[in-house]
């Protein structure tokens, strides 16, 4: 979802606008703000404001941040889920199919499905999943790996990693006009605001 | 392009603030940032000599494991000590005894995630590196074990030719199982926990290098609201895979020996104390490890005394667990009333192997009780060397159990004595060279401390916030 929107800025709408700002290669107008609690005042004040493509930076998790920017649906969970039911399926499926099926082996008289013996690799495989699920949908979700984003365009984003706090209104957003924006962002009180080129 | 908005790295003095705090005073998200960036980014000539005398000696340790599989390769198991009552021998007791170390690096990451414990904050991202080269040393023993090495991968489920397949109801496929998916995940519980701080190492790089390759693992992360809030719900989530994880891995190892039905091997209390065993060896080598590098990298003031104390209290703690487990099997031998079992306990505390019964529980039970003592735990060498004694007596637990139990069963005329030979103990003290080689590595190059869960605790403590406003901003762009 974010991916597409960073590399295509056009959306349904809001396309002669896209287009102005495509070729003046404005993604945003970025403000810096000193510490947490003021770029989670900004974000909401944003979000009050109308802005809705927006996102803040932080070189640590603030709770209420990526509410406050309008991110309510975290997928996480279920894509997890299913790795998991998918993991325990798979490899109790998969004892089953070898032990009565592929290869039947009469061990001490056992019935063939003796499936109490097959909850161990059942229950490996479902962690197995569900824990490479986690990773894999996370970043994906996340759209990373991603190399290039116009934010690292701004020189002090380094800090964003460090002890940064950062406010990006997007070009693409409905609402966005330059100037507006960076009186917008002018009156949250920050300690810069500035311009983030394609 | 992004070097010079950095100030040096900030020179507070390195306090450690005892026994209740888990950061030194006067630590801001900058200089957390900079005391543990700038380990690795210190020029090589700065590293400590200590580190370079430390990872000499570990490097050439590890070539005895080289020395000592290739000639495994060309001559076969013969030349170890294994005879036919003891086929098990030092490769089984080394890979319990490595894959409970690991044991450690998942219980501080996750269940003391899931519990908010903060203190395991500064040590976490250290222990699951020792889980991994844990994990990695245990899982060459079985394999150098099989005989024919090269066709490990037979254990695996795979359409082949052979039309045959492993057999699921077998303890040791269980084991197969647990062990590659215990490695594998803790692998990515340490990636997705590293990646915020690979993304900071790419950000203070000063070399195009440095960039290039933290900037590749760090997958572009910018530290996005939405990302982060995706990431926690990521990273909870494989704390709580974790957590049973990691219980079910040594409960299954523990299989391999609980399954069989040889006299002390086969009793129900195997699973739980096994598992409380493998935490107890592992907070043991988290401590053994931890200390010297504290020290080496004036760590003090991350790596507080509240941590070596909360780790030598869980040291204490497991420990007990560990001796009520020797305890029920000694009262469960004996009220069985099974003659098997009565000699084979009798054997273990007075037979050819009673030595080692008897350094075991002075290495495991009674030294450790010095740990009560307060004044004790607060004493760095008095832990260190505790821990050492406990990492001992852990490795002796495991031979007790595979020899005792395996030279003297049913049969008086199928007994034997076992002796390693040089290569088992090349190959054993091999193994503790690479792990130490890769530990000292890791340390040296990559975030031994997870900086953005340190910058976490600071700004739920509050502090952090020494971010001053540059008096000349930057232009826009670049």
């Amino acid at each position: 979802m974010h991916m597409s929107r960073a590399r295509s800025p056009r959306r349904p709408g809001t396309k002669v606008m896209a287009t102005y700002w495509e070729q003046r290669g404005l993604y945003g107008v970025m403000a810096e703000f000193a510490d947490s609690d003021q770029l989670l005042h900004a974000a909401r004040r944003a979000y009050a404001a109308g802005y809705r493509r927006m996102d803040a930076y932080s070189p640590m998790p603030v709770d209420g941040l990526a509410e406050a920017i309008g991110f309510r649906r975290n997928f996480v969970s279920p894509v997890v889920l299913l790795g998991g039911l998918l993991g325990g399926c798979g490899g109790f499926g998969l004892m089953y199919w070898i032990s009565v099926i592929a290869y039947p082996f009469n061990v001490a008289g056992r019935p063939m499905n003796s499936w109490p013996a097959y909850i161990p690799i059942t229950f490996e495989c479902t962690v197995l999943l569900a824990s490479l699920s986690a990773m894999i949908g996370m970043f994906a979700m996340n759209g990373l790996p991603m190399p290039y984003h116009p934010v690292f365009n701004v020189a002090k984003f380094a800090r964003a990693s460090t002890d940064g706090f950062f406010l990006c209104i997007e070009a693409d957003d409905p609402k966005f006009d330059r100037e507006g924006a960076k009186v917008f962002l002018n009156e949250l009180n920050p300690i810069e605001v500035t311009e983030v080129e394609k | 392009m992004k070097s010079d908005q950095f100030e040096e790295p900030t020179s507070l003095a390195v306090i450690d603030p005892g026994p209740d705090k888990i950061i030194g005073p006067g630590h801001s998200y900058a200089s957390v940032t900079d005391k543990i960036s700038g380990i690795i980014f210190q020029p090589l000539k700065k590293t400590p000599k200590v580190w370079f005398l430390a990872f000499l000696v570990s490097f050439a340790l590890m070539q005895l494991l080289l020395i000592a599989a290739t000639w495994l390769f060309v001559k076969g198991v013969g030349i170890w000590g294994i005879i036919i009552p003891v086929a098990w021998g030092f490769a089984i007791v080394n890979f319990v005894w490595w894959i409970g170390i690991g044991h450690a690096g998942t219980l501080i990451s996750a269940i003391l995630l899931l519990l908010k414990q903060d203190w395991r904050t500064s040590i976490n991202r250290f222990s699951e590196a020792m889980t991994l080269f844990a994990v990695s040393c245990a899982a060459m023993f079985p394999i150098l074990h099989l005989g024919r090495p090269w066709l490990f991968y037979w254990l695996m489920p795979y359409p082949n030719t052979m039309w045959v397949w492993p057999q699921p109801r077998s303890p040791l496929v269980w084991d197969v199982f647990a062990v590659s998916t215990y490695a594998t995940v803790s692998l990515v519980f340490w990636f997705v926990g590293l990646v915020p701080d690979l993304a900071t190492m790419r950000d203070k790089a000063k070399t195009k290098w440095q960039q290039m390759i933290f900037g590749m693992f760090a997958l572009g992360w910018r530290g996005s609201a939405r990302h982060w809030s995706r990431y926690q719900m990521a990273y909870i989530l494989l704390g709580g895979l974790a957590t049973p994880l990691v219980v079910s891995v040594h409960t299954v190892v523990s299989f391999d020996f609980a399954v069989a039905i040889l006299p002390g091997w086969h009793t129900t209390i195997f699973p739980p104390y096994f598992v409380a065993g493998a935490i107890y060896s592992g907070f043991a080598m988290v401590l053994t490890l931890m200390i010297p590098v504290r020290r080496w990298f004036h760590l003090e003031d991350l790596i507080t005394m509240r941590h070596v104390e909360a780790c030598a209290k869980v040291m204490l703690g497991t420990g007990l667990i560990v001796a009520y487990g020797y305890l029920m099997e000694a009262f469960m031998a004996w009220y069985s009333g099974d003659v098997y079992e009565r000699f084979m306990y009798w054997n273990r505390m007075t037979g050819p192997y009673g030595w080692s019964y008897v350094m075991l529980i002075l290495c495991n039970i009674a030294i450790p009780q010095l740990l009560w003592i307060r004044s004790i735990r607060l004493n760095v060498f008095w832990v260190w060397m505790l821990s050492l004694v406990v990492n001992v007596g852990m490795w002796l637990e495991r031979f007790v159990i595979v020899i005792t139990s395996l030279h003297r069963d049913f049969l008086p005329s199928s007994w034997g004595i076992y002796y390693p030979t040089r290569w088992d103990w090349a190959t054993f003290i091999g193994t503790i060279g690479f792990f130490l080689t890769m530990m000292w590595l890791f340390v040296r190059f990559l975030p031994a401390i997870s900086i953005f869960e340190v910058r976490e605790v600071l700004h739920h403590e509050g502090g952090g916030h020494a971010h001053e406003p540059s008096p000349q901003p930057a232009p826009a762009g670049d």
